[in-house]
This record gives C-alpha cells, sequence and structure tokens, in this order.
C-alpha cells in the first residue's frame, strides 16, 4: 500500500495522475462490495429484529451454525453424503439452493428460541442469546467435524447483463453474484418497507411504544414473532453466504469467527437504519481490504517502507468497532445534523439518529 | 403441574434440565454415528481415572471457578462481562512477561512467584479497566468493549509468539519454556495440581461472597445492578461501585490466566484463555446467584472438560461436545426455570381472577 495515494489498489502513476479512478481500483471497490455482503445480510436481518423490540444477541454462533447446516445440506445434496466423494450426483444450483434454505431454517428456529423465551417464558433477550452464541458455535464445531477442508458447491459470478456494463458502477456493483445482488433488494426493501409502508410503521411501533401500537390494535407479540423469525431466516442466508461463497467450506476454528459481533456493532453504529447500517459494513469490508493488501504488498509511506509486524493489523477492525461505538455514544454522529441547512435536516433526522428502539429488550404483556 | 415452588417440583425443574440435555448430547452422538454410552464412559475415565486425570480436572476448575466468583460480582452490578475471556489472556500475558524476565535465585523464588501472580493481577485488572471506563464514562456497551478486547488481547497474544517472544528454533505455537522458578510448585508427582493456586481459589469462593454479603460495598453492588437510577438517588456512587465490581473481576481473571501460564502449560500460548472465561459466565448463570454452587457447578463442568480433552485420540470425535453439552444445559435449565416462574405467577394470579361461569352444555 502506497501513502499518499488513497485505498488499497489505487496506485498514483507518476506522470498520470489523473487517472485516479483505474481499473485495479475499481476491482478492489467491487471486492470490498462483494466481502461486506455478508456482513451487510446478517446487520440487516438484525436491524429487522431489533426494530421489533427484540435484541438476538446469538448471532455469532448463529452465523457460525448456519454456515455449517448450509454447506453440508449443499454438499450432501451435490455430491452425496460420501465425504471424500468428488463426483456431483446433482446440479450444484440445487446443492446451492437447498444449503441456502436450510441454513435459513437453522437461523429461524434458533431466532425463534429467543422469540419464544423472551415473548412466552418472559426471559432475558441477553442471557439466551449469550447461550445459544456459544451453544450453536459448539454445535456446529462438532456436528461439522467430518466435512472441514472438504470442497462443496460455490456461488458462481453472475454479471447483470446491461448494468454491467456501466462505467463506474458496474464493476463495482454488478459484476457479482446472486447473494451481493440480493442484499441490495434487502437494503432497500426494508428502508422502503420501514419508513414508506403502513406495516412498516407498525414495525417500527412495536419496537418503540409497544402499548401504544397495541391500542392502535397491533397485535404486538405475533409481529415480533414474524419479525424475529424473520430476521433470523436473514441470518441465516448470511451464514451460508460465508460457507457458499466467500469463504468457502468449513474450518476450524470458523473462518467468520466474530463476524457475528461486528454485525451486532454495525447494527448500533448504523443507527438502526438500513442505509448507514450498509454504510457501516462496507466500511469495515474496506478496512479489511486494506489491513489484507499492506500484509500482501507491504506499507509504504511518502517513500518510505514502514516495517512493523502485521499480524497487528488483525486488531484493526475490532479497534475500529469500538471507535464507531464511541462515535455513536459520544453523539458526534448526531451532531452532523445540526452543520446541515434546516430542510435536509428534516429528511436526514431518521438516518443520523442514534437512539435504540426504545422497547428493545424488554417484553410486553397485555394486562 | 399445580404446584410449582414445592420440594419436588423444584427438583423436578432441576433434574429435567439436566436429563434433556444428556438425552440432546446423546442425539448428537448418535448423529455422527458413534455409541452414547461408550463416549459418557471415554469422558468419565478421561476425568477420573486415576489421581494425575483428577488433577487434570482441577487444573480446569482453579482458573474456572476463580473466573466464576469474578463474574458473580459483575453480574451482581449488572454488568455483563463478556471480556473476562480477555482479562484472563491479559493476566497470563502479565504473568508470562514476569516468567520470562525475571530468574531470582531459588532462596527468592517465592517472591518471583508473588510477582508473577502480582502481574497477572494487573494485567487482568487492566483489560477489565478498560472495559469498565468504556462502559462507565464513554458510553460503549459492555458486551461489545468487551468483546472487542478479547480479540484484541487475542491478536497481542499471536503478536508477542510471533515476534518477542518467539522461541530460538521453535516454532510460533508458544513461547519457550518457562524455568522452574517462574512455575507454581506442584503438589507431588502423582498429583499435578498448584497447592497455592488452590488455597487461593479457595479463599476467593469463602470470601467474595462473604463480602458481598455482609459489607456495605456489597450492598452498594447489589442496589447499583438491580437498578442503578434509584441506586444513584440513594447516594450509592454507581460509577466507582461498578468500576470497581470490574476490577475486582479482572483481578480474579488475572490469577486465572497467571494459573494457566505459570502452571498447565508452562509456557505462554495464544489460545491460553481457552474459553474458560466464557464458561464462566455459563456457571454463573445455572448458579442463579447462589455463591455456593458456584464450586460444584464449575467442578462438574471441569469434569467434563477434562474428560472430553482425549475424546479426539480415543474415539476421533472432536471435544466440541464438551461444550454443547455444557450450553445445552444452562439452557434447558434457564428455559425452564422461566417456565417454572411463569406457572407460579398464573397460580397466584388465580384467586385474583374474576369467577368464570360455567361452560354451557354443548349442543349434540
Amino acid at each position: 500500500m502506497n501513502f499518499p495515494g488513497c485505498l488499497t489498489g489505487l496506485r498514483l502513476l507518476p506522470g498520470r495522475p489523473d487517472r485516479l479512478m483505474n481499473e485495479e481500483f475499481l476491482n478492489t471497490l467491487g471486492s470490498v462490495v462483494a466481502n461486506a455482503t455478508p456482513l451487510v445480510i446478517a446487520s440487516v436481518g438484525e436491524t429487522i429484529t431489533e426494530r421489533a423490540g427484540v435484541i438476538n444477541l446469538s448471532l455469532n454462533g448463529s452465523l457460525i451454525v448456519t454456515a455449517m447446516a448450509g454447506f453440508i445440506a449443499a454438499r450432501v445434496i451435490s455430491f452425496g453424503v460420501d465425504v471424500d466423494a468428488i463426483n456431483m450426483i446433482a446440479s450444484p444450483e440445487a446443492g446451492l439452493i437447498g444449503g441456502v434454505l436450510v441454513a435459513m431454517l437453522v437461523g429461524a428456529l434458533v431466532a425463534l428460541i429467543i422469540a419464544l423465551s423472551s415473548i412466552e417464558l418472559r426471559l432475558d433477550q441477553v442471557t439466551v442469546g449469550f447461550i445459544l452464541t456459544l451453544l450453536m458455535a459448539d454445535l456446529a464445531q462438532f456436528l461439522g467435524q467430518e466435512y472441514t477442508r472438504i470442497p462443496g458447491p460455490v456461488v458462481p459470478k453472475w454479471p447483470l447483463p446491461l448494468l454491467q456494463d456501466l462505467p463506474l458502477l458496474g464493476p463495482v456493483f454488478f459484476q457479482q453474484n446472486v447473494l451481493v445482488y440480493f442484499s441490495y433488494v434487502v437494503v432497500i426493501g426494508l428502508w422502503f418497507w420501514l419508513f414508506r409502508t403502513r406495516p412498516g410503521m407498525a414495525h417500527r411501533a412495536i419496537g418503540e411504544r409497544p402499548e401504544a401500537a397495541y391500542a392502535r390494535g397491533t397485535n404486538v407479540n405475533r409481529l415480533r414473532y414474524i419479525y424475529v423469525v424473520l430476521g433470523g431466516s436473514m441470518v441465516g442466508i448470511a451464514g451460508a453466504a460465508y460457507s457458499l461463497h466467500f469463504k468457502p467450506g468449513l474450518s476450524n476454528p470458523p473462518a467468520m469467527q466474530g463476524d457475528g459481533w461486528i454485525a451486532l456493532a454495525i447494527v448500533i453504529f448504523g443507527g438502526w437504519h438500513p442505509f448507514r447500517v450498509v454504510l457501516g459494513a462496507w466500511l469495515f469490508a474496506a478496512l479489511r481490504a486494506v489491513s489484507s493488501d499492506i500484509q500482501k504488498n507491504g506499507l509504504v509511506i511518502l517513500g518510505r517502507t514502514l516495517e512493523f509486524n502485521f499480524v497487528l493489523l488483525n486488531g484493526l477492525p475490532w479497534l475500529m468497532l469500538i471507535v464507531t461505538l464511541l462515535l455513536v455514544s459520544s453523539g458526534a454522529i448526531e451532531r452532523l445534523l445540526l452543520l446541515l441547512p434546516r430542510p435536509v435536516q428534516r429528511r436526514m433526522r431518521s438516518v443520523l439518529r442514534s437512539d435504540p428502539p426504545r422497547a428493545i429488550g424488554t417484553t410486553f404483556e397485555v394486562d | 403441574m399445580r404446584n410449582v415452588s414445592s420440594g419436588p417440583a423444584r427438583l423436578a425443574f432441576v433434574l429435567l434440565p439436566v436429563l434433556l440435555s444428556l438425552l440432546l448430547a446423546a442425539l448428537l452422538v448418535l448423529a455422527v454415528g458413534r455409541e452414547p454410552l461408550e463416549v459418557l464412559q471415554k469422558i468419565w475415565q478421561g476425568a477420573f481415572r486415576n489421581s494425575r486425570s483428577f488433577a487434570g480436572v482441577l487444573n480446569f476448575w482453579i482458573p474456572l471457578t476463580l473466573a466464576s466468583v469474578g463474574l458473580f460480582v459483575t453480574f451482581r452490578a449488572g454488568l455483563w462481562n463478556i471480556g473476562i475471556e480477555g482479562q484472563i489472556l491479559a493476566g497470563a500475558i502479565f504473568a508470562s512477561a514476569g516468567a520470562l524476565t525475571f530468574n531470582f535465585p531459588p532462596e527468592l523464588a517465592p517472591l518471583q512467584l508473588l510477582l508473577q501472580i502480582l502481574l497477572g493481577v494487573l494485567g487482568g485488572m487492566l483489560w477489565a479497566g478498560i472495559t469498565g471506563a468504556l462502559k462507565i464514562w464513554l458510553g460503549v456497551n459492555e458486551i461489545f468493549g468487551g468483546m472487542a478486547l478479547n480479540a484484541l488481547a487475542g491478536v497481542w497474544g499471536i503478536y508477542l509468539i510471533s515476534g518477542p517472544w518467539y522461541p530460538e528454533g521453535g516454532s510460533a505455537q508458544q513461547s519457550r519454556p518457562f524455568l522452574e522458578n517462574a512455575l507454581y510448585p506442584a503438589l507431588s508427582r502423582d498429583w499435578p495440581v498448584g497447592l497455592l493456586a488452590i488455597v487461593m481459589t479457595a479463599v476467593a469462593m469463602v470470601l467474595v461472597p462473604l463480602i458481598m454479603a455482609r459489607t456495605r460495598w456489597g450492598l452498594q453492588l447489589k442496589a447499583t445492578g438491580s437498578n442503578p437510577r434509584s441506586a444513584l438517588l440513594l447516594g450509592v456512587p454507581t460509577t466507582r461501585v461498578a468500576m470497581s465490581a470490574f476490577l475486582v473481576c479482572g483481578a480474579l481473571a488475572g490469577i486465572a490466566g497467571s494459573y494457566r501460564v505459570m502452571f498447565t502449560y508452562g509456557s505462554f500460548r495464544p489460545l491460553v484463555a481457552g474459553g474458560i472465561g466464557f464458561l464462566g459466565l455459563l456457571v454463573v448463570l445455572l448458579s442463579t446467584m447462589k455463591p455456593l454452587w458456584i464450586p460444584l457447578i464449575a467442578f462438574v463442568f471441569s469434569a467434563i472438560l477434562a474428560g472430553s480433552t482425549r475424546l479426539r485420540v480415543s474415539l476421533q470425535l472432536d471435544s466440541s461436545l464438551a461444550g454443547v453439552l455444557q450450553g445445552a444445559l444452562v439452557l434447558v435449565f434457564i428455559l425452564f426455570q422461566g417456565l417454572r416462574q411463569r406457572l407460579e405467577l398464573r397460580r397466584n394470579e388465580l384467586p385474583r381472577m374474576p369467577h368464570r361461569p360455567p361452560a354451557p352444555p354443548r349442543a349434540a
């Protein structure tokens, strides 16, 4: 990596300062968008859950167990139960679709435990979520032991016709695979749902003021079940996205170990707003791209090569996690709002707020 | 179930989760094509076949109990100290720094041991203090701050053995082995366990709950934990109390970490915390905040942990089965507790409910 320059992959070629947006740089941006995808899907799923007033703290374990379930299902459908088999017995598409569906089911089941224990038994959501996150990680390691480090089907690239040829946007956003496109759809879809539809308003209401929503005739707990399970199945898709594409296969320790916690923090950093959540996920993916580039190519600042132990770079995402949460808790993001002109302020309020849904973590019961 | 608070019913709500989680584990073992009873037998043998394996159980029990007692304090203060894993690791790193630096003459060996343990305490308190400061003064939730600090301690550990502590001619898996005078002395050849550490653990598990029950500080902790706002209004210095809870837990975690490097491994490794901190959280959840149960539950968990370490060798089975069994037990137990409380509540509410008229006869 070269400083001064810019993000990773961007090399300021001497004598050609005009070519900032070179191909290599666009490819890097494209890989940032791709690598952020599981984080995006998981944090959007968690946003759905938390907007309904429930916190699913099991994210880390859920991602690991759904990655395991999705991979094994895809592998078994495509190759059969023999772990040494190398010839496919079914098309990879059948395996991939089956894998994602199984992962969704598992993610939904884990979320259902949290919903049931919170709504029916009034147990603390953090407690149950924490136990689940440990249990699911161990369960995944135990059940996946025969399937570690073997190949399975991988989601293929699928450049979108026409859109892929767009200048700048094409290589970054539209030469990806189905999972990446799916993440765009859920982000925009969730924004539209939450802020532009009536049932979406009820969704927000049960997370903010469940009593008021109830008084308006909303069945608070039934909706919470629906959104928690929906959020959990999204986490399942994210888990499958790891084992079927971004970190193919299973390994021990799991390749995405820790990402669930980062996704939970991204939801906070994202202020429970889909657009800001995506920005957060891209930010983390960009940081990872930068640090892996440094590990590969070394770090040059002002022509001097900096020597240090690159192992330390693995701490960067966690430092950034703390910094992003500090930004939110210090009110710095909300203060941005005051800098904007008044008419824009009104439109940006929902994006820049930092308060959690007011009823998060609480149980609602009709008395 | 009519009466859910009677003795037998209470017992049922404890025994059923045990049976259910064992059943679940048995089904999982069957699912991967092994004999559940054979696995159980191997775990038992792994834990209790002779004095050396029993000492192995105690070697888990010591750090696990220390961590659990510390977590008992933070839970009392209403804090989710998930960062304990990193606090154990930080304690281990600090203690290792001492072990790799000092080389006192034999007559001063006890002093060196004490210094290293103190360094471990310092490391644990430092890591806990950062989590506490982030939580109390900067508003970063202790769950996320703690998780991040766990990972940062892990990165630090890997950095140390790949750089400054890289052993000559070795691989980057662990530091060079510590010298004899840097280790807790073992009880005997047949009982490889640190007596001093057992004593410290025993003192901690008795003294800490006693202090919490009998002193003003304990009362303030409880007040802060149950309702921080009203505690503040009543004049409890809640920030100081919360910080002290973090520091006490960090100190105990630091001793736990020092034991892992200064006895169990005799060198520094990055995975030295090994999930013991997280397991401690499960122990305290299972104890339902009754301190008497903590050492007992910790013992059972340690036996499962120590017993299953050899499953890989004897049955080619992943030792994560221990975690599955422990996690399932705590989950089912907590669910049953919730169920019992709901049933109790419903029973108490019954007299206040309006009398229901008898159902009209159904038309044929």
